[in-house]
């Protein structure tokens, strides 16, 4: 879909939306041939409802009867059309009820908030708690069967359940800029909540009206069904589901229409409510979503030739990968977003891999451990990791080197904590993931990793959102020390704390580091994260490495144009009162990548060869790789 | 944790009388008169005069209400106006009924919801589907409706379980759970899939989240991983669910007791609403509010025991 496109369907209404999907027209439809059909049953009924033949009882459907006859010998199809006009009028006083009191009470509540709010709440909480069966039947006690008193209770006592969906709706929209910006405009409130904040509602309550209906239809067809209807020979859909009940030994074709013409409605209404409700969210998330996948394009990407393996060797390599692709979607149309990247890491190195958002670092890092989730798969190339080749491991193979050999620390340290359980029990269970430890020495092995990375063991005590981003950080390390690995990859591992605290991690990294001999690769946008740790850098962009060198070169003399950029946009070298430098242009999607260089598009030394073919990695002296067939011309403007 | 449930108790307690004297109240607005009711229309005015003041409806509203909330109290509900037994006896010899009811039902909806909603979430494809077409159809059909077929299925076409009626448990625990069977399937197929698929939704949020890819990261075993870390965070979400439904299955029993005629306080209360018996229908009524109570007081301590940030030291 064009850009263009999507944004005129966003601005369009719920009800073409609901069009547009073929449940929602469907159940639409029906429900609307129900409710017409019922509404016009003395226009439309091919016999009188109660109109008894005794030379037709209990027959079948036919072409007389379309849905057969009961004991009487009275037309089932005629019976359902007149029958249905009590129900649906039940389900319409119920629905009306409910509106009535939740509409009213829940935007105030939303929108007042405060005291208000509170007493809402309360009566809500009293709503809820009533058992609204016993009610409804003592209202019918009291109101000698009154279908109608009994269908108004119905929509009161559910009232409670929507008033607090309805409040919570308008909080949220009370919360929305373009409201505080009507109020402060002066805009007096009555009409805030007329002009934008009702129509904001609409989607919910239409969802909402349905699924109560559905429900309201339940009651009261149940309610007739015990007899608490008009008393026959009037027609009731309830009244029908019982006399089928009573006749089940010799005609059990009769519960087939009567249960299912309320089947058939409550489908109907609950689909709808379905089909309003995705349409309504898709009002508010359609835009992001859908731009990653275009498959077409991205698989018109000529794959570059392998590059031979640099002058370093791949052979005392604790981690070689080569060629790797990965690509997400459905199988055999993947979106490659990884393409073809080589990386090696000795034992006991630090490498860093540095790149934009969108490069394919983070996603590269995880198919390390063969955790692309269900979507994502590698389509090519190697893995090899100790001499094991990882790609094509089974799951059960996987988890053995995960922990053990391979450990992981993420961006986001306190979403990559369980909540549910205590800091303690989280690391014991990383620690006896590889070997059987008993209580007591997991409880001392918990003890030995808190303090290697200088917590407290008191910390075990305490539950994820007990303790802070610094010490849940600590805590993942401990938890991916657990297992003894050979290699840690550390995902931005200290982007979402505070700088001060970034330190600390970074220190406690590489003291670690210096102590167990374990080789990280540390995946950064943060060219001082790379400094600080790493002894080489991988510089990806746009699924691709672009340059690997030891770092101290990288910094001194960059050998791919991107590299270049990367350096100089840094913001701790910015020069005060200058505006940040940035890179011009962003990183092209996986479907823009272009036939030949993907950087050319922002590179100030491209030329067209750049553009001709795919660049492959070049061996640029010193041990070091670049994908730039300028290099020279770089190398001039940076002496 | 104890603050927790003693508001909720001294909230509850609000709530019996709220509700009863809404009963009460709408009781006033009743156009006939019960006593005339029941004698019937061609009663003399004195005889109708005589049971008014036997039942003490001459008094003036809020002393009947303070009177029968005194009674209350006292755990005595009134006396029925149709055959003048005991309120609280009636109920206390039916109440065993609609308790093994309830409990079958909330035991069966909770462990093979739990388990299906799961089990789609992690194997997902058709299992999910099924699910979803299954959870459809439960919703749409009446469980009165299911309850009949059920009889129509294995009571009088295959014979497996009594069609109808109520076996004591103290006769027996096996008759007791086979007469029980169909009641709570009928009873169950709703809730089970309204908790399957909060289950099933839940669980593959929690799939999602980073801390699962952390655990996969460390080499824990993918059964941990399902049973107790995705199982835990999941149920949360899930009990909520778990708790309306049970509360539902109150008002399902009303249905279901009446179709498979058993002894209990739904098929009491019908019987009590046609025949305009109010004490009875008021008493039922203070009996579910307990119900729905304890179910939502059990459901919140569930709660703060499964989620460590509710609990408070």
């Amino acid at each position: 879909m064009t850009a263009i496109g999507r944004s005129r369907a966003l601005s369009t209404g719920i009800l073409p939306r609901v069009l547009r999907k073929p449940l929602g027209v469907v159940s639409g439809v029906v429900l609307l041939v129900i409710v017409l059909a019922v509404i016009a049953a003395p226009l439309i009924a091919p016999a009188d409802p109660l109109a008894q033949s005794l030379r037709d009882v209990r027959q079948g459907p036919s072409a007389a009867h379309l849905l057969g006859t009961d004991s009487l010998g009275r037309d089932v199809l005629s019976r359902l059309l007149y029958g249905g006009q009590e129900s649906l009028a039940g389900v319409v006083e119920a629905v009306l009820a409910m509106l009535v009191i939740a509409v009213p009470l829940g935007v105030v509540a939303g929108y007042l908030g405060g005291i208000v709010d509170r007493i809402v709440l309360r009566v809500v909480d009293v709503l809820l708690s009533i058992p609204g069966t016993i009610i409804t039947l003592a209202v019918l006690a009291i109101f000698n069967n009154s279908m109608l008193v009994a269908m108004i209770s119905v929509g009161v006592l559910a009232s409670g359940a929507f008033i607090r969906v309805f409040r919570s709706v308008v909080l949220g929209v009370r919360q929305e800029l373009y409201i505080g910006a009507a109020r402060v405009s002066g805009v007096d409130e009555p009409r805030i909540v007329l002009r934008h904040v009702l129509p904001q509602l609409r989607g919910v309550l239409l969802v909402q009206i349905t699924l109560f209906a559905a429900a309201t239809l339940g009651i009261q067809t149940g309610l007739a069904f015990l007899a608490f209807g008009p008393p026959p020979p009037a027609p009731t859909w309830g009244g029908m589901v019982a006399e089928a009940a009573s006749l089940i030994q010799i005609d059990p074709w009769l519960l087939v229409p009567t249960g299912g013409i309320i089947a058939v409605t409550t489908l109907a209404l609950c689909l709808l409510g379905d089909a309003v409700r995705d349409a309504n969210q898709e009002r508010f998330t359609f835009a992001g979503s859908a731009a990653r996948r275009s498959p077409a394009a991205a698989r018109a990407v000529e794959r570059p030739a392998a590059p031979e393996p640099s002058g370093r060797s791949a052979a005392g390599a604790l981690l070689a990968v080569r060629g790797l692709r990965v690509g997400f979607g459905e199988r055999g149309a993947e979106t490659v977003v990884v393409d073809g990247v080589d990386l090696e890491v000795e034992p006991g190195e630090v490498v860093g891999l540095v790149g934009e958002s969108g490069s394919g670092k983070t996603v590269t890092a995880l198919s390390l451990l063969g955790l692309l989730g269900a979507n994502g798969r590698i389509v090519d190339g190697s893995i090899r990791f100790d001499g094991q080749e990882l790609v094509g491991l089974s799951n059960a193979k996987l988890r053995e080197v995960r922990g053990a050999g391979i450990a992981m620390i993420s961006q986001e340290p306190m979403v990559s904590l369980d909540p549910s359980f205590r800091v303690g029990s989280q690391i014991a269970e990383a620690a006896s993931a590889h070997r059987r430890l008993g209580r007591r020495s997991a409880r001392e092995r918990v003890d030995e990793l808190l303090r290697a990375v200088r917590l407290d063991p008191s910390v075990a005590r305490k539950y994820p959102h007990e303790i802070s981003g610094g010490m849940a950080q600590r805590v993942a390390i401990a938890i991916a020390l657990a297992g003894e690995p050979r290699l840690l990859i550390a995902d931005e591992p200290t982007t979402a704390l505070d700088v001060t605290v970034q330190a600390e991690i970074l220190d406690l990294l590489r003291g670690i580091q210096q102590r167990t001999g374990m080789a990280i690769v540390l995946v950064s946008h943060d060219w001082g994260v790379i400094a600080d740790l790493c002894s080489r850098a991988v510089v990806m962009y746009a699924g691709q490495v672009v340059e690997s060198a030891p770092v101290r070169a990288t910094f001194a003399e960059p050998r791919h144009p991107y590299t270049l950029a990367l350096l100089r946009s840094n913001p701790h070298d910015a020069v005060p009162g200058e505006p940040l430098p940035t890179i011009g242009g962003v990183v092209p999607s996986p479907a823009q990548w272009p036939v030949g260089c993907r950087f050319a598009a922002r590179c100030a030394f491209a030329t067209d060869a750049c553009r001709q073919a795919p660049i492959p990695m070049v061996d640029v002296g010193d041990g070091r790789m670049s994908r730039c067939i300028r290099v020279d011309a770089l190398r001039e403007a940076v002496a | 944790m104890i603050r927790l449930i003693v508001t909720r108790l001294v909230l509850s307690a609000v709530l019996v009388v709220i509700a009863s004297l809404a009963i009460f109240v709408l009781m006033s607005f009743v156009p006939g008169d019960p006593a005339r009711t029941i004698l019937g229309a061609n009663a003399t005015p004195d005889l109708v005069a005589r049971l008014r003041e036997q039942l003490g409806l001459d008094q003036p509203l809020p002393v009947q209400y303070g009177e029968w909330l005194a009674g209350v109290l006292h755990g005595d509900l009134g006396q029925s106006v149709l055959s003048g037994d005991p309120v609280a006896q009636l109920i206390a010899v039916r109440l065993p009924v609609t308790l093994s009811l309830l409990l079958l039902s909330t035991l069966a909806i909770s462990v093979i919801g739990t388990v299906v909603g799961l089990g789609s979430a992690v194997r997902g494809g058709p299992l999910g589907r099924l699910l979803d077409t299954v959870s459809l159809v439960g919703l749409a059909l009446p469980s009165y409706w299911v309850a009949i077929v059920l009889v129509a299925l294995f009571a009088v076409a295959i014979r497996v379980f009594p069609a109808t009626g109520y076996q004591p448990f103290v006769d027996g625990p096996v008759p007791w759970f086979l007469s029980l069977v169909l009641p709570v399937a009928a009873l169950s197929l709703g809730g089970i899939t309204i908790v399957a698929k909060q289950m099933r939704d839940s669980a593959l949020d929690v799939l999602g989240r980073d801390y699962i890819r952390v655990l996969r990261a460390s080499g824990i075993r993918e059964r941990s991983i399902v049973f107790k870390h995705v199982l835990r965070n999941a149920a949360l979400p899930s009990l909520t669910v778990l708790g309306i439904t049970v509360v539902g299955a109150l008002t399902g029993a009303v249905f279901v007791e009446n179709v498979f005629v058993l002894p209990g306080l739904g098929s009491l209360v019908t019987q009590a609403t046609t025949s305009h018996d109010l004490p009875v229908v008021l008493g039922v009524g203070v009996v579910f509010t307990l119900v729905v109570i304890v179910v939502n007081l059990v459901v919140d301590v569930l709660y703060g025991v499964l989620n460590p940030k509710v609990r408070v030291r």
